[in-house]
């Protein structure tokens, strides 16, 4: 089915189940542990044996000499594979590094071995006895070194208007460097895969994955195989956050280790070697000016920034944001992504945006300071209703000025603290922020599968639910479509026999996937119209209805299984349009007058979305979001060994997430925008623009609760105590 | 005469450098009887030799609270202790709390409050929440009790604290935090 123009008035808008809250349909599994995830499915294949990886502890260089003999020799041991054994596997368009096989190393903890053994005792034990010799070669660590090398180097990914004018005639300015960490996606469910190769030929792997055709296509890149040799299975994925994107060492080590043992093989990343084996979100380091003139119209905007990446990989690009979503006549944005021997960079949730909302958004802040304005007004003065760069498109749907007003209006904006460091509740001084989000709305192809057997109706995609809720809301897409009760549908998930999907990532999943699943479901209803003679049926209440026909579903073709499929294809007028996701979200903190110590009092969020499909699942990915922010505002950063090329806090010990204790009230309000452009659901995604502008929206509050500017991520005590007012 | 202790016994283990030991414990009411691997945790025991999968490993060091169950009436992490120093012990695992689909309230407050996402570390967060409210109610202070003498006044505060150990990285916590009221609210 192809979407090529803006969908009109549908089912969907006079809904009986989408858009109405519904507890997820997965629930019961994950609350009495009867999920499988990818480790536990000791009953889909018997012997299975353990995999443990060895890893690089050089972050630059060769393997000189590997000597395995005394685990090859070690109690339980089956198979040791090791790098030198094979040759360089190939590498995925996904993948900067390769996985596995030579003896080149290009980052710190990079797999080297497989040790397979018949329990995880053995495993663990035999591969600490392998021994390993280096050619250490030196590496490039240092962002700070390289960001002070590049000054005025780079071509401008948008150049658009006079902007050195703007500045040299604006009456105020701002122009500031800010800093964003490193981080984790630190998901609870470690990279892990249970692996059949035993035959060397088919290859079925059971894993933990949020794109299954990407990973699909990965896997027979890698080995070099046939796709159709391999099926692919991951019905339950314990988050993901952007982490399991790709393929990534905990199969390709399982697929070695069952080719070489004969058996299938289970293998789970340590979670040590989680942080540096596999991706991570590169730091950057932004210099954002922005010009106004005294009314407090923006007149230009000069964003530029660096990250770090593996050759081939993209980094952190924390600019683009900036091209649209504020108006100013002239704009300049560059972003290099700068070649470093640290571990493999890429996507995490929100990869870009999370970032650049969490610099420009201070600087909009610092903005509006200057100006003596309230930084809502200045937002609002400023909205764009067209691409700034490109007046002929405009946004498909946005509502940002509405998430300022309702969210300023349910916060209690009004009664905030206005004189930095002028709020002071016992040893706490209080303060209040906000800031303003946006995320792009992107859809992609979706495919989905539908049997109607009797009543019941199966859906099948290789989409996969991370924690998004997608089994959910495609039950309540198969319910609403066909005339259908929730309960009457089944949904499977992540498998690659199933039809290709969106996937999860991007925030397209949600949107997408549900299109996907709308169109199969008229492809059923045509298949049903043509078998039973019918011209445009009505299915509603059980039952397909047309002149003089009314029949229950269950009771058509005698309870022949009927089975249809079908893809979304979203067409190119949607590239003729901006779509984008917004909110504003607003924080109240209290700092400790004398330690500096944050504590994050109150969070709200206003956001337009497109349709929220179902505002429990949808409001629990922004709670999530926005929980995660506050790790990125105040914990979260990975801390890179300068002279070794490592993360030096890999563990969930050292790489500090919010914890319970840190996250407070926090309350979301949906502006529930139909978006008819996006998809015929009118939905668009929200896991990402929860977590989008919240860093700065803390570091906001931080500031009007103190009187200091920290400008560098997390914000942690000892970054502000030596400014801290003087306290009585 | 008294079976041996179970210090006892992992001293006869050193003595005699066996390098397995058997083990009987109380699963979930359930009697088991295993050989295991002495360097075998409590959480593979339950996870890779009984099949209790319920019960999640996030990072094998104690510091994700993924693995929480509860030993003898207590809440420990099951992944910082090995299964040979159980022999005897009284445990139970997130497979033991429905019977026969029937949830526990607890488990039935998470539905109702979406106070999971990807799920992975629900089973924990359940077993750490049913303990939480039993710590309390049997009077055990934490950081953020003010007087240690009164009986603990259940407070957003203290379940937070309290709930600290386990994370939850789809940010599910406010939702955890009103399920776990809710239960507490019941039983009050």
């Amino acid at each position: 089915m192809d979407f090529n123009q803006p969908t009109e008035d549908n089912l969907f808008d006079r809904a009986r189940i989408i858009g109405k809250p519904h507890a997820r349909i997965d629930g019961i599994l994950k609350v009495t542990g009867r999920a499988p995830y990818a480790y536990e499915r000791h009953d889909v294949v018997a012997n299975q044996k353990v995999g443990y990886p060895l890893c690089a502890t050089i972050a630059n260089g060769r393997v000189t000499h590997m000597d395995a003999s005394a685990a090859r020799g070690a109690p339980g041991v089956v198979s040791v594979v090791t790098t030198l054994e094979i040759e360089p596997l190939g590498r995925a368009k996904s993948n900067d590094a390769r996985l596995f096989g030579g003896d080149v190393i290009e980052h710190y903890h990079q797999a080297i071995a497989v040790v397979v053994a018949d329990t995880l005792e053995q495993a663990r034990s035999a591969t600490a006895l392998i021994k390993v010799s280096y050619e250490e070669a030196p590496g490039v660590f240092d962002l700070e070194a390289a960001w002070e090398r590049l000054q005025g180097t780079g071509e401008p990914l948008a150049d658009v208007g006079d902007v050195d004018a703007a500045f040299a005639a604006a009456p105020v300015t701002v122009d500031e460097i800010y800093r964003t960490a490193s981080q984790s996606h630190a998901m609870m469910e470690p990279h892990a895969s249970i692996v059949d190769w035993s035959d060397g030929q088919q290859m079925t792997v059971w894993t933990s994955n949020q794109m299954i055709a990407w990973t699909h296509k990965a896997l027979a890149t890698t080995f070099n195989i046939e796709p159709d040799t391999i099926r692919l299975e991951s019905p339950y994925v314990g988050g993901g956050f952007g982490g399991k994107l790709w393929l990534r060492a905990d199969a390709v080590l399982a697929a070695l280790g069952s080719r070489a043992c004969g058996h299938p093989v289970k293998l789970a990343l340590p979670r040590p070697m989680v942080f540096n084996n596999t991706t991570h979100r590169s730091g950057t380091i932004q210099r954002l000016r922005i010009a106004a003139n005294a009314q407090g119209k923006i007149t230009a905007f000069d964003h530029s920034a660096v990250s770090h990446t593996l050759p081939g990989g993209s980094g952190e690009n924390p600019v683009n944001q900036t091209r649209t979503f504020y108006a100013a006549e002239s704009r300049r944005v560059s972003h290099q992504a700068i070649d470093m021997n640290l571990p493999e960079s890429a996507d995490m949730r929100a990869p870009g945006e999370a970032s650049g909302l969490a610099a420009l958004e201070i600087a909009m802040d610092e903005m509006a300071e200057k100006l003596g304005m309230d930084p809502v007004e200045f937002r609002i003065l400023n909205d764009t209703q067209v691409d700034p760069e490109d007046a002929s498109k405009p946004f498909s749907e946005r509502h940002f000025v509405e998430c300022l007003r309702q969210g300023a209006d349910a916060f209690g904006w009004e009664a905030r603290n206005r004189t930095p460091g002028a709020m002071r509740e016992g040893q706490w001084l209080i303060g209040h922020g906000m800031a303003g989000a946006y995320r792009g709305a992107l859809t992609l192809n979706s495919g989905a599968r539908v049997r109607l057997q009797g009543g019941r109706l199966i859906v099948e995609t290789d989409m996969t639910d991370i924690g998004t809720g997608s089994y959910t809301i495609i039950a309540q897409t198969a319910a609403e479509t066909m005339g259908l009760e929730l309960a009457d549908v089944e949904v499977r998930l992540g498998n690659s026999d199933y039809p290709v999907s969106s996937g999860s990532g991007g925030q397209f999943g949600a949107a997408s996937a549900t299109a996907g699943v709308y169109a199969a479901c008229l492809a059923l209803q045509a298949l049903i119209a043509k078998r039973l003679n019918l011209d445009t049926p009505r299915f509603e209440n059980r039952r397909v209805v047309a002149d003089a026909t009314d029949l229950a579903l269950a009771d058509i073709l005698d309870g022949e299984e009927l089975v249809a499929e079908d893809t979304m294809h979203f067409g190119d007028f949607q590239d003729s349009m901006q779509m984008g996701t917004f909110a504003a979200h607003f924080v109240e903190v209290a700092v400790h007058a004398h330690t500096g110590e944050t504590r994050v009092r109150r969070m709200l969020a206003a956001c337009d979305a497109g349709r929220i499909l179902n505002p429990i699942t949808a409001r629990s990915q922004v709670l999530g979001g926005m929980t995660m922010g506050v790790g990125a505002a105040l914990m979260e950063g990975l801390t890179a060994d300068l002279e070794r090329g490592f993360f030096v806090n890999h563990d969930l010990a050292s790489y500090e997430v919010a914890v319970h204790a840190d996250i407070p009230q926090q309350e979301i309000i949906f502006l529930d925008t139909a978006d008819a452009a996006s998809t015929p659901l009118k939905a668009k995604g929200v896991g990402e623009l929860g977590i989008c502008g919240v860093p700065a929206a803390v570091a906001n509050a931080i500031y009007n609760a103190t009187g200091v500017r920290l400008r560098e991520y997390p914000m942690t005590l000892d970054r502000m105590i030596d400014q801290l007012p003087e306290v009585s | 005469m008294n079976p041996p202790s179970s210090v006892q016994r992992r001293d006869d283990t050193l003595r005699s450098g066996a390098e397995s030991s058997s083990v009987s414990f109380v699963v979930n009411g359930a009697r088991h009887d295993v050989e295991l691997d002495n360097r075998t945790t409590l959480l593979d025991a339950l996870r890779e030799r009984l099949k209790l999968t319920g019960t999640k490993k996030g990072c094998d060091h104690g510091q994700c609270g993924a693995c929480t169950v509860s030993v003898n009436g207590e809440r420990i992490n099951a992944c910082l202790t090995l299964a040979v120093m159980h022999d005897g012990d009284d445990i139970l695992t997130i497979e033991g709390r429905a019977a026969a689909d029937q949830l526990d309230p607890m488990q039935q407050a998470f539905i109702d409050h979406d106070a999971f996402q990807c799920g992975y570390c629900t089973p924990g967060q359940i077993c750490s929440a049913s303990a939480v409210l039993e710590e309390m109610q049997a009077g055990f202070p934490s950081h953020v009790t003010n007087d240690l003498t009164a009986p603990i006044e259940i407070t957003d505060a203290e379940i937070r604290e309290r709930m600290s150990g386990n994370l939850c990285r789809c940010g599910a916590y406010s939702n955890i935090l009103k399920a776990i009221t809710q239960v507490a609210k019941e039983r009050a």
